[in-house]
């Protein structure tokens, strides 16, 4: 499971790419899509991120959250954690809301 | 009302803003003025100012607007020269509608000029000096009594109206020593909130922006018409002049400042010798009384208007005067003053000539 | 608002937009270090709580619009006048916040003048510099720290010493008045020097609290307009050419000298 993830404001980010040369991980890239702005926004593409913070310290529009596993809360759920889905091939903007622990996979 | 004192001009303007709450004060030495900023070295600092001799007067300028924008009294003073260098900052801070006030001790000009005494800052002061559609609203003591009081009500006008205000002294004024009292006066009396001010921005507000940049037109276009709505309300309200003896003149003159001391001698003599002559002296320069002046000029002979420059005010006289009468010009340039008996003698040559013109047409 | 949610269940939020920073959208051209230290400065201010007792002074320079970002009372100023208006700010309210944020030719062309006056007067006032070797703003001509042989449109064959004199190391200047505190150089383009340049403004803000003197943080940042390159080529070029003329780190520290960086 990853140790942290990130956050975009999509409508923000202006593609300049200092994100994705930052990152430790190799796990940002710019999406084929473009926002309002007209800029292809940085996306995350990989699920290793690690919550080192590297990309929002070089962002120069404060687009990104990070988050990190803490102590406390992988403590807690690490017992009960698994993957509930594997989200691959994004081609466009999309919303995952997951109320319950499906059986089975889900295809989207 | 303090005990009589003899002063020279300069240092009644200092102790005055000592007097009226000046909080600041952002200067550089510059002949005929240099005593108000050492008059503040020393007896300001004494009572709490911040004075601050600095190392330009862009610096001093500059200096007045930020401390203007962090809502306090402050003011400035230089001389001719050193005014054409503030004049970005003047524009600035009026663009900005903040409250300060500037002191100019005119000197005799072009250029680096002379530090004798001089009325050729009239166009700068008046009409603009800066760029962009601003005023000033200028102020045009002719007495160290009135050096002093232009102070208070500088500074209240400042207030009143967020805007620059500048006295308009000359080389002799700063100079003589006249006797002088000072006002009771209470600065906190004057009430005005000064929440648009940059203190520090507390949770239970905006944050406050103090700027005269506005990129968009339209924007540009609403800052500048509540600009000019505001001057057409100094205009309205803020008129001072003072008449000597014109309500039968027949031949008017126009002066300020200096010139108005001389011109008003010159009135008398001129009485004395038979010649219905009278008086009007600005006392605000912007606002000018064009109003009452055009009243006057419906009843009058003739206009000379007398100032130590090339002809400057002359136009705005023209303008009021709307051709009701014809207006002629005295004056002296290069830092001389002229003498009471010079502009007696301009009077009679214009009162003889208009008789001779009568008289050839009979 | 087209967001893609992603699942952060189980995290904690380590690191967001400081709420000190507006929602206003930055005009300032993308990977522009403007941005980083606009950001830095306002986290700064928020984690040490300052933000109702901060001035901030943006003249003329692409960020003469940093007013509109930054979440303090502002005062816009004169091109080259920043230090003056700081001047007038902190002589008013001694004890307040006051910093200006300037570029290379506000701070270092046309306000050379009230900048090392102030600077040594030693007011207490911080002094951010934004040093990319070019005016932005205007569209990519020459600054006083523009390098020999680089292209502007003021020096389109490169520049020249003959004809415009050196790059200006205005920064050593400072240092060597005894009315300056704390002067340093950093940078922005890596994750690193961004922790450094933080590190800079909580210890600059820190020595204005304790009313010691003179700040001047100078930020060796790139242009990607106006040097014609993508950001991350432009950071790099920075690396290679910049560096060398601008070098990173102290310059003064507690009023004294670090001797590695003295002027050559």
């Amino acid at each position: 499971m990853p140790r942290g993830t990130v956050e975009f404001r999509i409508e923000t980010c202006k593609g300049c790419e200092l994100c994705i040369d930052a990152c430790p991980q190799e796990s940002l890239a710019l999406s084929k899509e473009i926002n309002t702005l007209g800029y292809h926004y940085a996306v995350l593409v990989k699920d290793n991120c690690t919550g080192c913070v590297n990309c929002a310290l070089v962002c120069p529009d404060a687009v990104i959250t990070v988050y990190r596993a803490s102590k406390k809360s992988s403590a807690k759920s690490s017992a009960a954690r698994e993957p509930v889905a594997t989200i691959s091939n994004v081609k466009s903007n999309i919303k995952v809301v997951l109320d319950e622990v499906p059986e089975g996979r889900i295809d989207i | 009302m303090s005990e009589v004192q003899l002063m020279k001009g300069n240092e009644a303007l200092a102790e005055a803003a000592i007097r009226a709450g000046c909080a600041g004060y952002f200067g550089y030495p510059i002949t005929p003025q240099s005593e108000v900023l050492e008059y503040l070295a020393e007896e300001g600092r004494k009572r709490g100012m911040v004075v601050l001799q600095v190392e330009s007067e862009l610096a001093a300028i500059n200096m007045v607007y930020g401390a203007a924008g962090a809502g306090k009294r402050v003011m400035t003073s230089s001389s001719s020269p050193g005014i054409s260098l503030m004049q970005e900052g003047l524009s600035y801070i009026a663009s900005a509608e903040l409250p300060c006030l500037v002191v100019n001790v005119n000197r005799g000009g072009p250029g680096l000029g002379t530090i004798q005494p001089s009325q050729g800052d009239y166009f700068q002061a008046t009409k603009g000096g800066g760029h962009g559609d601003y005023h000033l609203i200028v102020l045009a003591p002719s007495s160290v009594q009135e050096m002093a009081d232009f102070v208070y009500d500088g500074f209240e006008l400042a207030d009143k109206y967020r805007n620059p205000v500048m006295i308009l002294a000359d080389g002799a004024l700063g100079q003589m020593m006249e006797k002088v009292t000072f006002r009771e006066y209470d600065p906190a009396s004057s009430g005005i909130a000064k929440d648009w001010a940059t203190v520090g921005k507390p949770s239970t507000r905006e944050r406050n922006i103090i700027t005269s940049l506005h990129i968009q037109s339209e924007r540009m276009e609403q800052i500048n018409l509540r600009l000019q709505a505001k001057y057409r309300k100094i205009r309205e309200d803020e008129v001072r002049y003072q008449m000597v003896q014109v309500e039968d003149a027949e031949v008017l003159l126009v002066a300020y400042g200096l010139a108005a001391r001389i011109s008003h001698r010159a009135v008398e003599l001129a009485r004395h010798r038979g010649i219905a002559a009278g008086l009007l002296r600005p006392m605000t320069l912007f606002p000018y009384p064009s109003a009452i002046l055009h009243q006057l000029s419906k009843q009058l002979d003739q206009v000379l208007v007398v100032e130590m420059n090339s002809g400057q005010m002359i136009e705005d006289v023209r303008l009021a005067v709307e051709g009701n009468a014809p207006v002629e010009f005295y004056g002296r340039m290069g830092g001389i003053i002229p003498s009471t008996e010079e502009v007696v003698e301009k009077i009679v040559s214009m009162v003889n000539s208009r008789k001779q013109v009568e008289e050839s047409h009979v | 608002m087209s967001e893609a949610a992603v699942i952060t269940e189980g995290l904690e939020c380590i690191w967001q937009k400081p709420a000190t920073l507006t929602n206003t959208l930055m005009h300032y051209c993308p990977g522009c270090g403007h941005g980083v230290v606009h950001k830095v400065l306002m986290e700064v201010v928020q984690e040490l709580g300052i933000q109702s007792e901060t001035i901030g002074v943006a003249p003329v320079g692409c960020s003469v619009f940093a007013y509109n970002y930054l979440d303090v009372d502002m005062q816009e100023a004169a091109h080259g006048r920043a230090a003056a208006v700081a001047t007038g700010i902190r002589r008013m309210l001694p004890d307040k916040y006051v910093f200006s944020y300037q570029g290379d030719g506000d701070l270092a062309a046309i306000g050379t003048g009230e900048t090392m006056h102030a600077a040594n007067r030693g007011e207490n006032i911080l002094v951010i510099f934004i040093n990319n070797a070019i005016y932005g703003m205007t569209g990519g001509q020459m600054a006083p720290t523009t390098l020999l042989g680089m292209k502007t449109s003021t020096t389109p064959e490169g520049r020249t010493v003959d004809t415009q004199g050196f790059p200006f190391r205005i920064t050593e200047l400072i240092g060597m008045l005894p009315g300056s505190y704390y002067v340093t150089r950093q940078a922005v383009h890596s994750p690193n020097a961004v922790r450094y340049f933080k590190k800079a403004v909580t210890k600059a803000f820190t020595i204005q609290k304790e009313k010691k003197g003179y700040c001047l943080i100078e930020v060796v940042s790139n242009c990607p307009s106006g040097w014609k390159m993508t950001p991350v080529e432009a950071n790099k070029w920075m690396e290679q050419n910049m560096f060398p003329i601008y070098p990173i780190g102290d310059i003064k520290v507690d009023g004294k000298l670090v001797a590695k960086n003295q002027v050559q």
